[in-house]
């Protein structure tokens, strides 16, 4: 799914820049590239579909409004379901729970990643060893599966799917900022606060994390074009979203029988969920060669 | 063509090299000659240029450069008609690079023996098998490396710097060249080595008749070494000639200041920074570049870049005051202050430290006094950045006490005292890597007053510029980021910040190292400034001799982890007793004892 050619030691090698020019020059690189401009565009427009969906929607999510799998008619834009809902409907308002359950599970995937990669980095030895062999084991699972089995274990519920997502993305995340932190740790200003006794906890968030933005961005991107999969995959699956909520993947699921004759109810959710990942991937990715050529002073 | 010319190996004819993407002018103007057998000194500081005119003697612009006006001629050749083909023959074989660090310049993977061969297929292919044994036999004489099996068989990683760096002169003489371009070969090297390394490439280039140019910012290392000395400044050269004219009646205010700033082994003066700095590339004022540093510049001066003017035989000066220059009464620094030393403040006894199992320090015993500066000086791996760093508790592996007002200090900082950590502050060998680069000056600065003292917002913003004002930076620094300053500016945020904790000693680790020398002497001014106003000690680590000279009131000499001899700094200087302290002042490059005499322009 991932476009990427970035990895995080290549994201860390290069000596950080300045503070808010770095920032400016950053994000001016990003947006010479059509890539990231086509990618922000999509997301955009997926965003604004997903959030503003359920006030412009003609119809209730769950109301009948038209015989089961009916083609497009003037009641239903895109015909009805398969119990004889609106799609058009369905489709506007089933973003919101993709979306920000994406968002909730990045979140928590790359907060607690980011934790404990930085606190591997810089205190190093059996600490990180430890964390990092952890990491290992979670790294073994493929993600569908670990939040299968997860959700085998202890039942469908949403926040428990947000959880398990998250907890996947972790031990990603936390490698590449390990990564990234070990070249910063070394560094003499990490030296110059321990000397002056700052607390732990301080040196970092307050000295290493500062210096580790750029691949903590481009982690975001990646954990959320990976989240929105995963999550669809996990309500289509049905161990998330539970019917009759209206939800992208829940949708596909509830109409992939009838796609021979009624193909809207699967297209427009699928083709949504494609657009949003591939726009989130496209500006991740430009993103991250911006940094590239923003750190080699191109 | 005249004997004079033909003895005329390199010859530079009005070069500019240009950044190809403003065509701002990286070096311009530039004109040079040098005749067989002599090494012309090419002198500046960082961002000068030299290292550009250099490396195109080999016919290279450096990356983002074009060669847009002027020539050069490799024994009355010019680079330019060349094909790239001539030019591959050239480089290595008519004129050859010995570079800054050989660690990089050697190709880790491959044995000495093959390197050193390598070198003479390309460029002398088709002798036999056996006159090239001979050959290779010969070069490493010639640079006092045994030429047997066992040595060429090892890798580069296996060999010392100083071995490095003879390898990488033996490939550069191997092909007996007829220009030689060494550029600051000897920076990472220790006094030691760089005395032995200097002599190699002198001897040879005397012997072979080899033009050589040395490209450097150490004006002692060229008064060593050099005939011939070109001055450049913001990529012009400012003043060219014999070396001992250059070094004895310099004309060009800036060689002037810039001799001034160069530390003294006899002690005679203190020394004295340049304020400002280099204009670079694409901001260079319209007349002379040196202008708006110059003490001594007029109207004209600041209208029109000055045309060479020849004094004596071979001395010319970019400089319209340069009949007024030597008369210019120098601002007058005096050496150190003797100052009245009190109490002890920390005191190190018996410690014996370890970088894993490796000892590193052996029986290490001193005290610091209050508004006392102790110089720790040694070579590379003396053990003397570990002391330092046991003091300040970022080195915790070691037996032995510490112990600041004598009471004894836990090993590692995080343990110690906040007041133990307020006493004692440190600041780091590179100002490029010591500041955060995500928090601006301000930033790093208050965070500092926070820990250590109880204030509000605008008592700390007051502070903060009252500190930047003590280390001579003007209050708007506290908004730029460390990467908008220079180095200097750097190393003085370092020492705002260990200020603002008012410390009792201040652990100054090789600070002026990474830094040009006019740069450092407004280091160590500062610095001495410092002492005299607040009283403060202070631990100075250094590598450079001289420069205690002129800042310590006691020195200890360090080899191998033991301190090997100690005293104040004008008995030791004097009478050094121990060997080790003998050896580190004879090889030490001193531009009095190169000129066998006192030299202090307008003295």
């Amino acid at each position: 799914m991932s476009t990427s050619v970035i990895t995080a030691e290549s994201l860390a090698e290069a000596p950080p820049a300045v503070g808010q020019r770095r920032w400016a020059a950053l994000l001016r690189a990003t947006m010479r590239q059509w890539r990231s401009r086509i990618g922000l565009a999509l997301f955009l427009f997926m965003t604004v579909v997903a959030l503003a969906g359920p006030l412009i929607a003609p119809h209730a999510p769950t109301q009948f409004v038209t015989a089961p799998n009916s083609p497009p008619s003037s009641q239903a834009l895109f015909g009805g379901d398969v119990l004889g809902r609106d799609v058009w409907s369905r489709f506007l308002y089933g973003g919101r729970s993709v979306l920000g359950m994406a968002v909730a599970a990045t979140i928590i995937g790359v907060g607690l990643g980011l934790v404990v990669g930085l606190t591997a980095a810089y205190l190093k030895g059996a600490v990180d060893e430890i964390l990092m062999r952890i990491a290992d084991v979670f790294m073994a699972f493929p993600q569908i599966v670990l939040a299968l089995l997860l959700v085998a274990a202890f039942g469908p519920s949403v926040p428990l799917i947000i959880l398990i997502v998250g907890i996947s993305h972790a031990p990603r995340v936390a490698r590449v900022m390990r990564g990234a932190g070990l070249q910063v740790v070394e560094r003499d200003f990490i030296k110059s606060a321990e000397a002056v006794g700052e607390p732990r906890r301080r040196i970092i968030f307050g000295e290493l994390l500062p210096n580790v933005t750029s691949p903590l961005l481009v982690e975001v991107g990646l954990r959320l074009t990976y989240s929105i999969g995963l999550i669809a995959a996990l309500n289509f699956i049905g161990d998330g979203i539970q019917p009759p909520t209206a939800d992208w993947g829940v949708m596909i699921n509830e109409n992939r029988l009838a796609v021979a004759f009624q193909p809207w109810g699967v297209v427009l959710p699928v083709a949504a969920i494609a657009l949003l990942t591939i726009g989130t991937n496209l500006l991740t990715d430009g993103f991250a060669r911006a940094m590239l050529g923003v750190e080699r002073g191109e | 063509m005249s004997a004079a010319e033909q003895n005329t190996a390199v010859a530079i004819r009005e070069l500019k090299i240009d950044l190809a993407s403003s065509g701002a002018d990286i070096v311009e103007g530039i004109v040079l000659e040098v005749r067989a057998g002599e090494v012309l000194g090419l002198v500046g500081e960082s961002g000068s240029g030299k290292t550009t005119v250099g490396m195109a003697l080999l016919g290279y612009a450096r990356p983002g450069g074009r060669m847009t006006g002027g020539e050069i001629l490799i024994d009355g050749r010019p680079l330019s008609a060349m094909t790239s083909g001539q030019l591959r023959q050239l480089r290595g074989g008519t004129v050859s690079y010995i570079p800054q660090d050989p660690g990089t310049a050697l190709n880790p993977a491959l044995r000495i023996g093959r390197q050193l061969s390598e070198m003479l297929d390309v460029h002398a292919p088709g002798t036999s098998e056996e006159a090239r044994r001979a050959r290779l036999r010969e070069t490493l004489e010639e640079v006092a490396l045994p030429a047997d099996e066992q040595f060429l068989a090892r890798y580069p990683h296996q060999l010392s710097g100083g071995q490095q760096q003879r390898v990488a002169i033996a490939m550069a003489f191997a092909c007996r060249p007829h220009v030689i371009v060494c550029d600051e070969p000897t920076t990472g090297l220790d006094v030691t080595t760089q005395a032995r390394v200097l002599e190699t490439i002198r001897d040879l280039a005397r012997s072979h008749r080899v033009a050589a140019v040395y490209v450097s910012h150490d004006l002692a290392v060229v008064a060593e070494l050099a005939d011939h000395v070109a001055v450049m400044y913001a990529g012009r050269i400012v003043e060219r000639g014999p070396r001992d004219v250059i070094f004895m009646r310099p004309r060009h205010p800036y060689t002037r200041r810039l001799l001034r700033a160069v530390p003294d082994l006899a002690g005679k003066r203190a020394v004295i920074g340049i304020g400002g700095r280099a204009p670079l590339p694409g901001h260079r004022p319209s007349g002379c570049f040196f202008a708006p540093r110059c003490d001594l510049a007029i109207d004209r001066c600041r209208e029109h870049f000055p045309e060479s003017t020849e004094f004596e035989a071979g001395h010319t000066v970019h400089c319209y005051r340069a009949e007024d220059a030597p008369d210019e009464v120098p601002t007058t620094g005096a050496p150190s202050p003797a100052t009245q030393a009190g109490e002890t403040v920390v005191t190190v006894e018996h410690v014996n430290a370890s970088h894993g199992k490796k000892q590193a320090l052996f029986d290490i015993d001193f005290s610091v006094l209050r508004n006392e500066c102790v110089a720790l000086v040694g070579e590379s791996g003396s053990g003397k950045t570990t002391i330092a760093r046991c003091i300040a508790g970022l080195h915790s592996n070691y037996t032995g006490d510490i112990k600041l007002d004598s009471q004894r200090l836990a090993q590692s900082a995080r343990h110690r005292t906040t007041q133990a950590r307020k006493q004692i502050q440190y600041v780091f060998q590179n100002p490029y890597a010591s500041l955060n680069p995500r928090r601006t000056v301000g930033q790093t600065i208050a965070r500092q007053l926070r820990l250590f003292f109880p204030v509000n917002r605008g008592e700390t913003a007051r502070r903060v510029g009252d500190l930047l004002e003590r280390v001579a930076l003007s209050a708007d620094a506290a908004s730029r980021y460390p990467d908008q300053l220079s180095g200097g500016e750097r190393q003085r945020v370092a020492i705002a910040r260990a200020l603002a904790a008012e410390p009792s000693l201040l652990v100054c680790d090789e600070i002026t190292s990474a830094l040009d020398v006019s740069v450092q002497a407004a280091i160590v001014e500062l610095l001495r400034d410092l002492r005299i106003q607040t009283g403060l000690s202070m631990l100075f680590i250094t590598h450079n001799l001289a420069l205690i000279r002129t800042i310590a009131d006691r020195v200890l000499v360090m080899t191998e982890g033991r301190i090997v001899e100690s005293g104040p700094t004008t008995e030791l200087f004097g009478a050094p007793s121990a060997d080790y302290t003998r050896r580190l002042l004879a090889n030490t490059p001193s531009i009095e004892a190169a000129l066998g005499q006192v030299a202090a322009p307008s003295e």
